[in-house]
């Protein structure tokens, strides 16, 4: 599936129906170059689970953690990772990655590869890239 | 030795570096860091390495830690670590050594906040901020901007919606190729640049005058690069003004908030720390409200970026501050869940 968003705005809107499908449990990776709406499409994720914090990027302390509501008042973790400055998967295992991952927990990985290398599997993912315009971005959910 | 003083070991190991600190009271006598910086062309810190050699470095450095401060491990009064946010495979071997290390001298346990931390920084100074006081906490990883009413009573009045500060000069720095980390090198190379030459926008935010956002000042440099056809024209000239023009508008921001939320509070002491604030544009430009009668406080560069002293001395804090001091005789031995990453008990 492909979404042509036109706004960071129109980015968050997908994000939030897009949201719909995940649940505690899921891990979703998030492919794209710098500046292309990767953490603007984790924030319309977490609006969708009525995360209060404020959500932002965890290039340079790894992982973000949010408390969620899934359902009617189900609490759940959010754990907003971005692997960006990593630079081998082994490297997951002394930061605790295995914690992270659980049934009760969302994970979301930007710069997902090392997490796939050290999972030895592929995980669901969005990819995104530039667009047309400045403010264009085109958005492609892969289903493993 | 003085022995109406406090002697405080003091351990931080929140992320890439591991510090071992000896404080009496509030006076810093040693502070060892190991720092895990490797320059790749990758750009960035290496975790697992960082762990490991931490593990095995601690015992150590605090071996070394004390004999710098010339006291024995017998003579220590108060244990401290960094008990949160961080990483928890990181964050782990400074706690539960620090932890154990309190229980076999049987002396009281100090969890401490990294970020309150960097807060106390400023403390280190022998010209201490007044309470109350405006704090802004620069790095890679925290834009934050705090009021201080007194000591463990804060307020966040703002933190970056999306990209830390240190973050954006990171990222500015390796769309032109200019390597690791890159701070520094924005600062060094807008030494000799044009702040004019390129207006890059800094996104207003709706609703929050102290929230800040530095995703939309990344993006513009980069539709810049590529528009300007940078790759063909790149030379020290051109780097040398973008990065000047990206730095004016990143550090003139920050600058505006503070400002502002000093007039608000009406304080007069604005204490400045994290890794941001050993930029010279940074310094240059808050040393301007001086004139004012500011009084701008900006730790020494080795106890601004992360480290142990700075642990030490909030654990100091704390623990005058504290009204339950046998709670520190028992949390060496609390086992609790995990380390959070929030701010919930900040």
């Amino acid at each position: 599936m492909i979404f042509r968003s036109k706004s960071t705005k129109d980015t968050m809107k997908f994000a939030k129906e897009f949201a719909e499908k995940l649940k505690p449990g899921c891990v979703l990776g998030l492919k794209g170059n710098l500046g292309t709406g990767k953490t603007q499409f984790v924030k319309g994720i977490c609006e969708h689970f009525d995360v209060k914090e404020v959500v932002n990027s965890p290039t340079f302390i790894l992982v973000n953690e949010y408390e969620g509501t899934y359902g009617e008042a189900k609490k759940f973790r959010i754990y907003h990772f971005d692997l960006y400055r990593l630079n081998s998967a082994a490297e997951l295992g002394v930061i605790g990655f295995d914690e992270y991952i659980n049934k009760n927990s969302l994970v979301l990985i930007e710069w997902p590869e090392l997490a796939e290398e050290y999972l030895n599997r592929k995980v669901d993912t969005v990819r995104f890239d530039y667009g047309a315009g400045d403010d264009e971005r085109v958005i492609e959910v892969v289903t493993e | 030795m003085e022995k109406d003083k406090l002697y405080i070991l003091a351990f931080e190991s929140s992320c890439d570096e591991t510090s071992v600190a000896v404080l009496q009271d509030d006076k810093v006598i040693s502070n060892v860091i190991l720092s895990q910086e490797y320059h790749t062309a990758f750009g960035g810190v290496v975790p697992e390495i960082a762990s490991r050699e931490h593990l095995r470095k601690i015992v150590e450095m605090t071996d070394a830690s004390l004999k710098k401060a010339n006291i024995e491990m017998k003579d220590i009064d108060l244990v401290a670590a960094t008990s949160e946010p961080g990483l928890i495979g990181a964050i782990l071997i400074g706690l539960s050594f620090a932890k154990s290390l309190a229980a076999t001298l049987n002396k009281p346990f100090i969890p401490v906040n990294h970020i309150q931390a960097h807060l106390y920084s400023a403390f280190i100074n022998d010209t201490q901020p007044e309470f109350p006081f405006i704090a802004l906490i620069v790095s890679g990883g925290h834009t934050l901007l705090i009021l201080v009413e007194d000591f463990f009573k804060h307020k966040i009045l703002g933190t970056t919606i999306d990209d830390a500060v240190g973050e954006a000069f990171d990222k500015v720095a390796k769309m032109m190729g200019l390597g690791y980390p890159g701070g520094p090198l924005i600062d060094k190379y807008a030494k000799d640049g044009d702040i004019n030459f390129h207006e890059f926008p800094i996104s207003v935010i709706k609703n929050s005058k102290y929230n800040f956002s530095f995703s939309g000042i990344k993006t513009s440099v980069l539709y810049y690069l590529r528009d300007s056809n940078f790759q063909a024209n790149r030379n020290d000239k051109l780097i040398s003004d973008i990065s000047a023009s990206f730095q004016h508008a990143a550090i003139k921001t920050l600058y505006s908030k503070v400002r502002k939320a000093a007039k608000e509070f009406k304080v007069k002491d604005i204490a400045i720390s994290g890794g941001v604030s050993a930029n010279s544009y940074l310094n240059q430009m808050f040393k301007t409200l001086e004139k004012d009668r500011y009084r701008i406080h900006i730790p020494e560069l080795i106890y601004t970026t992360d480290n142990a002293a700075m642990i030490g001395i909030t654990a100091y804090y704390k623990y005058l501050a504290s009204k339950d001091k046998d709670y520190f005789s028992k949390e060496s031995l609390s086992v609790k869940a995990r380390p959070r990453l929030d701010f919930t008990n900040f």
